[in-house]
């Protein structure tokens, strides 16, 4: 069966979600919404799920303190440790405190770079990848709410155009692939 | 949606819809620049020149060819160091630590501060590669395999600390700032209209498209980048501090510096970004978005941050002095070194830090935009005389009298630190040429709780522009805050479809050729009543509202698109296009 796309346009966030609100409360499940600006609220109502970057940014920066502390600890206390005016170069818990900048530095540096390249490649917005807004006016001031006629199998197409129709758009895009 | 107090001033003056922001800031990069920038480039670009010429003159020669001897071994160029470090530090506290506090207004300053971040830590960066002397051996900071026995750099030292705390700082405000560049390169892209700037708009947004979980992703990470940064600027400048604090040189040895040189930093910073962002802010018509308010809060800042100063001044001086330790008598915050032969070093910082940042104490003078720009450069200067007298004054007259002796500067150091204002410049102009300067989808989330007109309730949606929200044509009673601001109407204008013909003029809809006068009436009774309303009505609406009537026969396809060059006034423009349209409708 042909899919049929449709691209609602608003030009106002607290329209939007209350059209969101609306259709999702008849059962509509909303496929993706295209703003210009993130629009806070919108998230629960579309069913979009809370992402795990921060916790993937806390177990980079594990790695990175493991990687800066085990570094250390080999190369000023077991491979060369170096007679500073006699302080004590055997002991590692002695000199943590002088390990305590490079370890902090290294920690930020691993957690920071690396959940910056996961969040680049979890949206896949990379160096030589194309756009995929559907109008070039949602990077401007308006915003778009995408319905997929496949996901919404209850309903037939003119009763999702009819309702979507309701919800206070400023106009209706509908694409069959 | 952000909720704000009425009582508070507001962020954004005047009346701003959504694309008023994107217009505001896209238009000084579409477009041809204006001829002073192109001369203040050329000045700057001749001065970095220069600057470089004179990197390449002291790598070739040696540090000989500076003003260095056997007792003053750090001289401008540690200073000059600190001094740019120290301004990098105020970017990242606007962007990361006013983010963590949820201070809305860091949106106006926060996208150039972070650029002028990364090009002052990018100029601080050179000085510890250029004082080493032989730089093509500098890669023996890392701790890589060798075959020196494998020899380790030394992680005890304050001096190695330096290293991997300025590359992680720089590297993560280089992220920090990109990220959020992202979707605004995406509305440039969305906007270009020459196929050079698409083509460049494209490569920079990486294809951002504004999907609801990429705006989830976007924001968590500016959070948890935010996080990171703010302990990132404490421990970065308390590891500069550190190169002193660690050694044993008198002046040098203090426990006070971590806490100093961090507020020292956060002190000259913002009085760089007051000096950059206060031009920048004329040049580019930005008044609607750095404001009074913005200006105050800085100054704040400033005194604040200048007060913490102030106070270590004067716990350095009375701790030296009651100490009774001899040396300490000639340390930089010292009587020795007020009437000594660099007394004149000492007493400009007093006057700099000191004396001309109380001014801001006043409210007058912290609100006014030209006398704060001055108290700023004064500031920046007072702030590298500090570290000059931190460094050659303790210097000059340590421990062994035979050392005693004066520092004077080469031509080379001269020109080396004139030449990293000069690069750091070219830098500054070219990003304010091509890259948006203000924050614009982050504007945008503030534009409805503190924006000007919403705070007066005489707008209802930024979504509209002042004439779609029919305020275009009433009079005006509040008075603006700035000259040259768009008039916003004082009455209350609650429903846009709802209003009498009595206070709003009605266009004439008989000029869209198509609508005669029984089509005008139908209009009006569906609430049509002006240009901008039937603009704003797709055909498809009209086309169901003539069906309704009973009017089937007409095509108002071409009707909306009229009605915009109707509304934008564009009249030449719509009479040529009616001479081509039949009746209305497009002749194929």
């Amino acid at each position: 069966m042909a899919n049929v796309v449709f691209y609602a346009m608003y030009n106002d966030d607290e329209v939007l979600k209350e059209g969101a609100k609306e259709l999702v409360a008849k059962g509509i499940k909303v496929n993706e919404v295209y703003s210009p600006f993130p629009v806070h609220g919108l998230d629960p109502i579309i069913g979009v799920k809370h992402t795990r970057l921060g916790i993937m940014s806390f177990l980079y920066g594990l790695t990175g303190l493991t990687l800066a502390l085990v570094g250390m600890r080999y190369f000023m206390i077991s491979d060369w440790p170096l007679n500073i005016g006699g302080k004590p170069n055997f002991s590692f818990i002695e000199n943590l405190l002088s390990f305590v900048p490079v370890a902090f530095e290294m920690t930020v540096l691993f957690a920071a770079h690396l959940m910056a390249i996961t969040y680049l490649l979890a949206n896949k917005t990379i160096p030589g990848m194309p756009a995929f807004n559907p109008d070039p006016r949602t990077t401007d001031d308006h915003f778009v709410m995408e319905v997929r006629l496949s996901d919404n199998q209850n309903f037939t197409e003119d009763e999702i155009e009819a309702m979507v129709m309701n919800t206070g758009i400023v106009e209706l895009d509908q694409k069959r692939i | 949606m952000h909720k704000e107090a009425t009582i508070r001033k507001p962020l954004i003056l005047g009346h701003k819809s959504y694309h008023d922001i994107t217009e505001d800031v896209c238009r000084p990069i579409e477009g041809k620049a204006h001829r002073m920038w192109y001369i203040l480039f050329t000045i700057a670009t001749i001065i970095a020149i220069y600057g470089v010429g004179c990197i390449l003159y002291l790598l070739g020669t040696g540090i000989g060819t500076w003003g260095l001897n056997k007792t003053i071994n750090w001289g401008w160029d540690i200073t000059n160091f600190v001094w740019w470090v120290g301004i990098g530090h105020a970017g990242t506290l606007i962007s990361a630590v006013l983010l963590l506090f949820r201070q809305k207004w860091r949106m106006a300053i926060n996208r150039s501060a972070e650029a002028m971040t990364i090009f002052a830590v990018f100029m601080a960066g050179l000085f510890p590669l250029i004082h080493m002397g032989r730089l093509w051996l500098g890669y023996w900071v890392v701790p890589i395999p060798n075959h020196f026995g494998s020899l380790w750099p030394n992680f005890n030292s304050a001096l190695l600390w330096d290293v991997f705390a300025i590359s992680t700082y720089l590297s993560v405000s280089v992220v920090f700032w990109y990220i959020g560049l992202i979707p605004d390169f995406a509305t440039i892209r969305d906007r270009a209209k020459t196929p050079v700037a698409k083509k460049m708009y494209s490569i920079l947004s990486f294809g951002w498209s504004g999907k609801a979980k990429h705006w989830n992703r976007f924001e968590e990470v500016s959070l948890v980048l935010a996080g990171l940064a703010t302990p990132l600027v404490f421990s970065v400048h308390s590891i500069v501090s550190f190169d002193f604090a660690t050694s044993v040189i008198p002046g040098w040895h203090s426990t006070i510096y971590p806490p100093y040189f961090v507020s020292g930093a956060v002190f000259s910073g913002f009085a760089m970004v007051i000096t950059l962002l206060l031009v920048m802010r004329k040049a580019y018509g930005l008044e609607a978005y750095i404001t009074k308010k913005h200006l105050e809060y800085m100054n704040i800042v400033i005194i604040v941050t200048g007060g913490i100063v102030a106070v270590a001044y004067l716990t350095e001086f009375f701790m030296g002095w009651y100490s009774g330790d001899e040396y300490e008598a000639y340390a930089y915050m010292s009587w020795g070194a007020a009437t000594g032969r660099y007394w004149w070093a000492f007493w400009a910082l007093i006057f700099c830090n000191m004396v001309a940042p109380a001014f801001l104490w006043i409210k007058k003078v912290r609100t006014n935009f030209t006398i704060s720009w001055i108290i700023a450069i004064i500031i920046n200067i007072g702030m590298w005389f500090e570290r000059f007298d931190i460094i050659v004054l303790d210097l000059h007259h340590d421990f062994l009298p035979s050392s005693w002796i004066m520092f004077y500067p080469s031509h080379v150091d001269i020109g080396i630190f004139l030449g990293t204002i000069g690069i750091f410049f070219v830098f500054f102009l070219l990003f304010t040429r091509y890259f948006p300067v203000l924050p614009i989808a982050e504007l945008k989330t503030i534009v409805r709780g503190s924006g000007q007109s919403y705070k007066n309730e005489t707008a209802i949606s930024p979504a509209y522009s002042l004439e779609q929200q029919n305020l275009a044509k009433t009079k005006p009673e509040v008075k603006l805050m700035y000259k040259g601001a768009s008039t916003a109407s004082p009455t209350k204008a609650k429903d846009t479809k709802s209003h009498t013909e009595s206070t709003i003029q009605k266009d004439d809809l008989k000029k869209i050729e198509g609508i005669g006068p029984k089509i005008q009436e139908i209009l009006n009774a569906s609430g049509i009543i002006t240009f901008a309303d039937l603009a704003s009505t797709t055909s498809d609406k009209i086309r169901k509202i003539l069906e309704d009537a009973n009017l089937k026969m007409h095509d108002p396809t071409t009707w909306p698109e009229q009605a915009t060059l109707a509304r934008d006034g564009k009249w030449e423009e719509l009479q040529k296009w009616q001479d081509e349209l039949n009746g209305g409708k497009e002749d194929n």
